[in-house]
């Protein structure tokens, strides 16, 4: 195999100045992913590199083409910008660091090279990203709704009713490995999983976190929901945002009329 | 051969649209699945956790990996033809509740392409989150009241489907390149219908215990015999 593609490698050379870039960019890829991937991800991109057995969670097995940052609805692959947006950024409470340092190129064919472990690349084509309206102002009654959803949906189940990860489904938790996983802690985290912004996370409501236990919502959110949602959960954060300060203001004035998030709870 | 034969049959009849439905030659096979052995002891579910659920359960009910009956019978056993004719794909749609924080039906056999429309009847959020290893994975939340989901699976394999917010929840989408198939019942018998002559495998599938296979022909409208047995652990 190597032999073949080696004498690809020479022939292209060989062709014409203008086919030379792509065979060696190709060749220089694999070398980047055997040199900054492997280690984790595997030589065949399953998810068994040899420091696959010491970290937690567990690197993503690109042979089964499931991704938790997507901006495609669930169960659908990724765009590239979304695989690169990954690499670039990192995932936050996990091993993956951010992938500052190389260049574009780099990342974009790495990229490329992700998509040959799953023959799924060759049959389908990315989900349609979600579209996102704009967000609308924060406000009292948006923050309230967005606290009678974490109620509703049972957000608190598994991030627990002050989003702190501790819900009573949280320690039963296991992604689609059967490996134990963590509820997002709101309290102790500024970053989420797929990115800081309140777009970030208004992604993960609608696209859910593919091979984890999040699940999309794209199906019962309507409208501003998945806004009014973002809004109340910035309120759980240790950060002074806008949407804090508002709630802050609120609870200031109503502090005890709010029946606590829970079993018997009723969001407002 | 057979199978040659049994296309032409069936071609014939396609042809003669004015025949009566009961001239299509056709067989049935039924048998028993039962296990040897020592099978794991089902536990109760305790779901305290969920009180809208537990109060629709006078007692509790029990995990459902392994369900046996009387003279050693297995339930929610999925026999399937895995060689020979393989009929057509249904296009009617089937249908996995989630009621009373169970799945009902424990196992839903379908054919590839087959349209599945999954509800919730329950007073509480389920995520729905089929465990695929050849189609694509996705997890759906599903609160009460919700509109179902409808949706299908391509290729054949069999899924685990979980609940994460209830973690007892557990059951399998069975996805086949037949329409030939059954799941046993509670007393272990199977009985598929609408096997053209013709040589046959079939394959029993028990979501702990693996497959058997045996081997049927049908040559005219009989029901042929076909029981398995399967060998059964406690762990």
């Amino acid at each position: 195999m190597r032999l073949v593609y080696i004498g690809l490698l020479v022939s292209a050379v060989a062709a014409s100045r203008a086919t030379q870039a792509q065979p060696s960019i190709l060749g220089g890829t694999r070398e980047d992913f055997r040199r900054y991937c492997a280690g984790c991800h595997g030589n065949q991109g399953d998810g068994e590199g040899e420091n696959a057995p010491y970290i937690d969670p567990k690197p993503r097995d690109f042979t089964l083409a499931t991704f938790k940052c997507r901006s495609t609805p669930s169960g659908s692959l990724p765009t590239d910008d979304d695989l690169y947006n990954t690499v670039r950024r990192g995932l936050v409470n996990s091993n993956m660091p951010s992938w500052r340092p190389l260049a574009d190129d780099q990342v974009h064919q790495l990229v490329e090279y992700i998509k040959t472990f799953s023959p799924r690349w060759k049959t389908e084509k990315p989900g349609a990203p979600i579209s996102i309206p704009p967000e609308p102002a924060v406000t009292t009654d948006d923050i309230l709704a967005g606290r009678a959803l974490f109620q509703k949906m049972e957000c608190w189940k598994c991030h627990g009713p002050e989003g702190r990860g501790n819900g009573p489904s949280a320690s039963t938790l296991t992604d689609s490995k059967d490996q134990p996983i963590k509820p997002f802690n709101f309290a102790a985290s500024s970053r989420f999983k797929c990115g800081s912004t309140n777009e970030d996370l208004y992604k993960i409501f609608m696209t859910g976190l593919d091979g984890t236990p999040m699940p999309s919502f794209a199906d019962n959110f309507k409208g501003d929901d998945a806004w009014h949602l973002v809004h109340f959960l910035r309120t759980l954060q240790q950060e002074e945002r806008p949407e804090k300060v508002v709630w802050q203001q609120y609870l200031s004035t109503h502090q005890g009329q709010l029946k606590p998030i829970g079993p018997d709870g009723g969001g407002q | 051969m057979m199978r040659a034969i049994g296309a032409m049959v069936l071609g014939a009849i396609a042809l003669a649209p004015s025949a009566p439905r009961t001239t299509i030659l056709a067989g049935s096979v039924s048998g028993t699945v039962t296990f040897t052995g020592t099978p794991p002891k089902m536990k109760p579910i305790d779901m305290a956790k969920e009180p809208s659920c537990a109060k629709q359960h006078a007692t509790p009910v029990e995990t459902e990996t392994v369900v046996t009956g009387p003279n050693d019978v297995l339930g929610f056993v999925v026999v399937y033809v895995s060689a020979g004719d393989m009929g057509t794909a249904a296009t009617q749609t089937v249908k996995f509740d989630q009621h009373g924080c169970q799945y009902l039906p424990h196992i839903q056999a379908m054919h590839t392409g087959q349209p599945l429309e999954i509800t919730n009847s329950d007073q509480t959020s389920h995520n729905i989150h089929p465990l695929p290893s050849k189609n694509p994975e996705w997890n759906k939340s599903q609160p009460p009241g919700a509109p179902p989901i409808e949706t299908k699976y391509d290729n054949a394999e069999f899924i685990p489907v979980k609940c994460n917010v209830h973690p007892w929840m557990h059951g399998y989408f069975a996805v086949l390149n037949t329409g030939h198939f059954a799941i046993t019942g509670s007393d272990g018998s199977y009985t598929i219908t609408g096997l053209p002559p013709g040589k046959y495998t079939l394959t029993a599938w028990q979501e702990k215990f693996g497959t058997q296979t045996a081997d049927i022909t049908i040559t005219g409208s009989e029901t042929a015999k076909a029981n398995f047995v399967f060998k059964a652990t406690p762990y």
